[in-house]
């Protein structure tokens, strides 16, 4: 078990590497000429104006709520799924509940239009 | 003849066997490694090589061109033409943007498309690491693509970039949940997490006993490669590409890469936890057999993908997310209790495995009658005129 994990470290390294070698290869060979208006933020054809790091609509940020809640329960599902076999009638009645108390503040997040825009 | 009949990993048998006559163990451990690490992450540049072709082609056929025919024969060499050019072209950073985040993106986002090819088993015993949390590995580093998505977007300082990281953000969070819900029924049913033992439980095809996990699946792992119909992430008519507008030369790249190796890994996926995997008629007496079969079912999900996208037109972002959160988290929920309750029954296997497909065909169908319902009523109550 712990070799398999070895494993994923030496992956890991190769993985960050290649991309790295490509872009580094990429560097010694494409032309390097920058000036100002080539260098200048992506607009349709006029400047950009202001800043692009500021407060934006706050409509992603319930569904990100949600979602925490969601891969929370997931964190409880994995194990219970893979023990599932060994468990007795109880841990159906508990993950029958536990999944309704979730649907419940589903259901009340759909409610209140936190899913609409 | 037995060398043949398990040809890869008599292969690498007899290459361990020949390095350990010289080598320590823990070197012999660390060269195999590195081989199949080296192995692995070339996954996604031949994925790129060969899938971009592959799209253009079938992408073509369905619009009535042609598609590439110039760059050798079929223009199967056009992807190669590409490769030199994103590796010639000048690098633009704009003098706005957060220039070592903005340089990270591009690597994290490559790694983390290699990164998953670590568990998918190619054959019997022929997983890099079959490790005992596979499938809880998978969503894990499918999350860095995410990351990576964020950032990207952010450090470019572009309003487009900004807003189409925010979509990617959203949408991958969306459709996480109904993917992690419907893994979690297949670990339910197999009774672990790794991918091997996934592939060896699916004596039939978790698509004919699981239907409503498979489509629940489908669609999500459709949206989290971004793919259209749910491409909102890069829809060039409105955010013009998106998170990795600023991007050019290879660091563009290295996300074009990423895209289609995600392509590829996530039909890997659908074709271990739904498809069989490696199994395949025969393939008991030839275990060398199995890997075929495995790219040959990847390739036929990779080209339902293409199907899909060449047919469907673009969802607006508010159906997508209303999608992901309305029909297909209750869906796969559904499914997931089902299956559960069926389990605990005292039935033979096969019994309660006719007794999932029935189940799984009544949730898709009470899900597509009010899905039905829901939109007749949207016509009726905007006064549209149904065709």
């Amino acid at each position: 078990m712990p070799s398999q994990y070895a494993f994923i470290g030496v992956f890991l390294l190769v993985a960050l590497a290649l991309p790295i070698i490509g872009l580094v290869l990429a560097w010694l060979i494409r032309p390097k000429k920058p000036n100002f208006a080539k260098n200048a933020t992506y607009e349709c054809g006029m400047e950009t104006i202001g800043d692009s790091w500021v407060q934006f609509k706050a409509q992603y940020y319930l569904y990100a709520l949600i979602f925490v809640v969601f891969d929370v329960e997931a964190v409880f599902i994995f194990p219970w799924a893979v023990a599932y076999g060994k468990l007795g009638l109880y841990a159906l009645v508990e993950m029958v509940l536990f999944i309704l108390i979730l649907l419940g503040g589903l259901l009340y997040a759909w409610r209140k239009k936190a899913l609409d825009w | 003849m037995y060398y043949i009949q398990d040809l890869f990993v008599n292969i690498a048998r007899s290459w361990t066997s020949w390095i350990s006559g010289f080598l320590p163990l823990w070197a012999v451990s660390g060269v195999n490694y590195l081989i199949m690490a080296v192995i692995l992450v070339m996954m996604p540049v031949l994925a790129t090589l060969t899938l971009t072709w592959m799209e253009r082609k079938v992408i073509g056929r369905i619009q009535n061109r042609i598609g590439p025919n110039r760059v050798g024969p079929f223009g199967i060499f056009q992807a190669f033409a590409d490769a030199v050019k994103m590796l010639v072209k000048e690098d633009v950073i704009p003098t706005d943007a957060d220039r070592p985040v903005f340089n990270l993106a591009p690597i994290l986002i490559a790694a983390g498309a290699a990164l998953l090819w670590a568990v998918i088993p190619f054959g019997r015993g022929m997983a890099a690491a079959d490790l005992n949390v596979g499938v809880l590995y998978i969503i894990a580093i499918g999350s860095m693509t995410m990351i990576a998505m964020l950032m990207a977007g952010w450090s470019s300082n572009n309003k487009y970039a900004l807003i189409g990281a925010f979509r990617a953000v959203a949408q991958l969070l969306s459709y996480e949940v109904p993917m992690v819900l419907s893994i979690a029924t297949v670990a339910l049913v197999v009774g672990s997490m790794r991918m091997g033992a996934v592939v060896e439980a699916q004596v039939v095809p978790f698509v004919v006993v699981l239907p409503a996990t498979f489509v629940v699946y489908l669609m999500a792992g459709i949206a989290e490669t971004g793919r259209s119909p749910f491409d909102l992430l890069e829809a060039e008519s409105e955010i013009v590409a998106g998170y990795f507008v600023e991007y050019s030369g290879l660091k563009f790249g290295w996300f074009y890469i990423a895209e289609y190796g995600n392509l590829f890994a996530i039909s890997a996926i659908v074709t271990t936890l739904f498809l069989g995997g490696w199994r395949g008629p025969g393939v008991s007496a030839v275990p060398a057999l199995g890997p075929f079969y495995f790219i040959a079912k990847i390739v036929a999900v990779v080209f339902l993908m293409m199907w899909i996208r060449g047919t469907w037109p673009r969802v607006r972002i508010d159906q997508m997310l209303g999608l992901a959160w309305k029909v297909l988290v209750p869906v796969s929920l559904a499914n997931l209790l089902w299956v559960a309750f069926v389990m605990k029954l005292p039935l033979p296997t096969a019994l309660q495995w006719v007794l999932f497909v029935v189940g799984g065909l009544a949730v898709l169908a009470v899900a597509l009658g009010l899905l039905g319902r829901a939109g007749r009523r949207h016509v009726a109550s905007k006064g549209m005129v149904q065709t």
